[in-house]
């Protein structure tokens, strides 16, 4: 067994050695980043490799080295955009290799909307959205190349030319050239003819919509994938901090000696969030980190109790963020009001990886080089290259694999202390966040209060809305609380801004979490209210949507909806537009004496446009819908005094396998419309989609997300 | 302190502080960095390993427990990734961020040496303890259901 191990570790110097590409890295270090579908390293020898496009190497051996822009998290998406260029390019698959482009947002970039300034944040469920027709026309383009050196060489007119897979074929003289041959003499200087492109009509796609493996799977079942966690140095020296409880609190050691004279401890590192210190060793470190006394400064985000503040939240001073109509008339003329208040708790990412950085220093301090998993590694690069003070092309990234971001590896933060820690030694750090540092200096979903006010006429339609939502983060509670895929002529919705001095930030689905659950509780509310049948009540409002209809029919008939509750089990329905059109069906039980809610299935129909990998589509949905129901059900960050109360897997709980369902259904809708996203799509319903079969079963509407027991217990009572 | 234990089938010897933990030594001192650091005190199953054929934490075992005793990580588990959870897993496609596989493999491979053929329930009885944030449990069942099958047949 262990000479397995070796062998699996000079493998790994093989890629480095071998696998192609310069990569100048400074010392050894384990290559991330290479892979190969056919799980082949590239081979060495007398290989000739030809820089294509920024996007594509071709090898004489007919390898093909696809660089991806997006960074993986398990969201599949480094796969996903390969696949994209190797449809039109028409590439072999089985001979592609993938690995992380350069940091070079102006090369591998994409605005956030067209023609917007580029950069390379994976977040947003927009990579395979963004980099869907970019990707086609690269593709294309490098297969025109292929076919004019070709045609050069065979002294043919390029439109006699077609393409197999990694072959030119010219059928008239039954001649077939292999990529790999072109290679060999192709001349890529010039720019192909960009009019000769033709995009593939969909119905021909060889690789998109087919089932395709992801490239990273392989490594992730046998220990090799590597994550920041894993990056190793010769000489790496090991950082910790201690950071503010308080956000925006600052540090006074008062035990510095102490800390320096610890074994092992080479510098104390001051910051403005916190004391950090570098040592020799990872125990040494830790121990230093646990020994230091900290005074910290007072700051306003003490102040905050998220609990007392939620409670006080109220409409006056909202100012409207968006509307349609005229809600205010429409309100005065309506027959019956409903009114109704929502809240959702703080929720933290809890991605199994706790933050960390590898930062390595050139001896004069002006290069510097970073190991990260990031899902803004150009917004990493410049945070390294402010803290030590170089242009940022001075700062080399290697973009690893991410044990789940889920928005919270947006933030540079960490990259910029690692290199602080690097600037007070003369040798490369690993900065280590415990599990501890990571909830506690976390960046929050806002917990928000929804006030939510519906006017229906005679026939029991809705045709006025009103939604006011309060609580800290900015615009982070703004999305998802569009309503404009109803037939509701008249909505408004209003917002402000609660101000507690802490730390929020994007969290799967962002705003459309909390927002769909307020949103789609409350209709479900107006339909039984009415004696309707939650299903039959939207599809009465979809009239005007048929996209959006069409996935709720598809809904009921994956789930085979029936509203009456069975055996002590209902189904409950929400929708949701978080890029995609979703409606989610829970099912669940509830035990009315410990408040406790089992969603025992769950069903997901979808319409993402053109799926591209449809596995992994599959695979989005179905933890998207886990980590829904985790958040719905379990979730939640208290503060008090400014700090927050939780602090590990104990008090912040996580959906474990006992509780999350035991099917989860996902359909998509047959589609040739261009892809959307589809990494948050199935999160947003959830929340409803619960709260609705609680209905169901009990007659009860749950108000507060997390339905935790002790809430679900008194709702009984109430 | 110098500890002394088997390794995936082979003897090592290993010196580390007397605070150190068998997970921090494997990654940091061994190279073995399929074993994950995920919580620290035995609430996320990341670092499961085997000791003695059981699996353990190692984030909450310190390495002097370890002497003159059998250690498998995740590295150790089969000579080419071909075990048959390992193939199950990239089967079902199971992994997505990929952070909890090692403990999840490590942990069920554990449970189907003691009992090749269990009960969902059982399953979940043992693998409950294994946090996936991504959400993979419907087709880590999947994946263990399929050996079990499998091995029966």
């Amino acid at each position: 067994m262990m000479e397995e191990n070796k062998k699996s570790i000079s493998r790994r110097k093989f890629l480095l050695a071998t696998g192609g590409v310069s990569l100048c890295i400074t010392g050894y270090f384990v290559l991330p980043s290479i892979f190969n579908t056919n799980g082949k390293a590239a081979q060495d020898g007398e290989l000739i490799e030809k820089k294509i496009t920024v996007w594509v190497r071709l090898m004489s051996d007919d390898q093909v080295i696809i660089y991806t822009p997006a960074a993986e998290m398990g969201q599949g998406s480094m796969t996903s955009v390969p696949v994209i260029l190797a449809e039109e390019m028409d590439a072999d698959w089985s001979k592609v290799t993938i690995l992380s482009s350069p940091v070079d947002a102006e090369t591998y970039g994409v605005g956030w909307y067209p023609g917007g300034p580029k950069n390379m944040v994976t977040a947003g469920s927009r990579t395979v959205r963004s980099y869907y027709q970019p990707m086609r026309e690269a593709g294309a383009l490098i297969r025109i190349a292929l076919l004019q050196n070709a045609a050069e060489k065979w002294q043919v007119n390029i439109d006699e030319l077609t393409t197999r897979p990694g072959i030119v074929v010219h059928e008239k003289s039954n001649r077939t050239m292999s990529f790999g041959e072109i290679a060999e003499f192709g001349n890529f200087e010039t720019v192909p003819d960009a009019s000769k492109i033709k995009l593939k009509d969909p119905k021909d796609f060889r690789l998109i919509g087919k089932v395709m493996p992801r490239s990273d799977i392989p490594s992730k079942t046998n220990g090799s994938a590597i994550y920041g966690i894993d990056v190793q140095l010769p000489g790496m020296m090991y950082g910790f901090i201690n950071r503010s409880p308080v956000h925006g609190s600052r540090p006074e050691l008062t035990n510095e000696t102490e800390i320096l004279e610890m074994e092992g401890v080479q510098t104390v590192v001051k910051l403005d969030h916190g004391i950090g210190v570098v040592a020799m060793s990872f125990e040494s470190g830790f121990k230093a980190k646990g020994q230091m006394q900290i005074n910290w400064g007072d700051a306003p985000a003490s102040s905050h109790n998220s609990a007392e503040d939620m409670s006080v939240y109220s409409q006056k001073g909202a100012t409207e963020e968006f509307k349609n109509g005229d809600a205010r008339t429409a309100m005065a003329s309506s027959e019956k009001i409903f009114d109704a208040t929502f809240t959702n708790a703080y929720v933290y990412h809890a991605q199994m990886e706790p933050l960390n950085a590898v930062v390595s220093l050139s001896s004069n301090k002006q290069k510097a080089e970073l190991w990260i998993g990031s899902q803004a590694p150009d917004a990493a690069q410049a945070a390294v290259a402010q803290i030590v003070g170089i242009d940022q092309k001075k700062v080399k990234v290697n973009q690893v694999f991410l044990g789940g971001g889920f928005g919270r590896r947006t933030l540079p933060g960490y990259a910029a202390e690692c290199a602080s820690l690097a600037m007070s030694v003369d040798a490369p750090v690993k900065l280590i966040w415990t599990r501890e540092d990571d909830v506690g200096y976390g960046a929050f979903r806002p917990q928000v209060k929804h006030f939510l006010k519906a006017g229906v006429d005679k026939k029991g339609k809705i045709i006025a809305w009103n939604h006011c939502a309060i609580g800290p983060g900015g615009g982070l509670s703004k999305n998802g609380a569009s309503i404009s895929h109803y037939d509701i002529p008249n909505w408004r919705f209003t917002r402000k801004d609660s101000n507690h001095g802490i730390r929020t930030k994007h969290w799967r689905a962002v705003g459309h979490g909390p927002n769909k659950f307020a949103v789609e509780t409350f209709i479900d509310k107006i339909a039984r209210s009415k004696n309707k049948d939650p299903y039959s009540y939207r599809l009465e409002m979809m009239q005007g949507n048929e996209r959006a209809r069409r996935v709720l029919e598809l809904a009921a008939k994956l789930s085979n909806w029936d509203p009456s509750p069975k055996n002590g089990m209902a189904m409950g329905m929400a929708f949701a537009d978080r890029d995609s059109f979703s409606c989610g069906v829970a099912q669940i039980s509830l035990n009315r004496e410990t408040g406790v809610i089992r969603v025992h299935n769950y069903w997901c129909a979808l319409d993402a446009g053109i799926v591209v990998q449809p596995e992994n589509a599959v695979a989005q949905v179905e933890g998207a819908v886990v980590m829904g129901i985790s958040s719905a059900l379990k979730e939640r960050i208290d503060f008090k005094e400014g700090k927050v109360v939780q602090s590990n897997f104990h008090n912040y709980q996580i959906l474990k396998m006992s509780e999350a369902p035991k099917s989860i259904g996902v359909a998509f809708i047959d589609s040739v419309e261009a892809p959307e996203g589809l990494g948050e799509a199935g999160l947003p319903a959830v929340g409803g989609a619960i709260a609705s079969a609680f209905a169901g079963l009990t007659g009860k509407h749950l108000y507060d997300m997390p339905f935790t027991p002790d809430r679900v217990l008194e709702v009984l009572r109430s | 302190m110098e500890t002394n234990f088997i390794l995936n089938g082979e003897n090592v010897s290993v010196e580390a502080p007397n605070d150190a933990t068998l997970l921090w030594t494997l990654r940091e001192r061994l190279q073995l960095t399929g074993t994950k650091f995920g919580c620290g005190i035995s609430l996320c199953g990341a670092c499961t390993v085997h000791l003695d054929g059981a699996a353990i934490r190692a984030c909450s075992t310190p390495l002097s427990a370890v002497t003159g005793r059998k250690v498998t990580t995740i590295e150790g588990l089969s000579a080419s990734n071909n075990h048959p959870l390992q193939r199950a897993f990239q089967e079902e496609q199971v992994p997505q961020c990929g952070y909890c596989q090692s403990g999840q493999i490590m942990q069920a491979a554990s449970m189907l040496n003691k009992n090749p053929n269990p009960s969902e329930d059982q399953i979940i009885n043992q693998m409950n303890e294994i946090l996936c944030r991504c959400g993979t449990y419907t087709r880590i069942m999947k994946a263990i259901k399929k050996v079990a099958q499998e091995g029966q047949s």
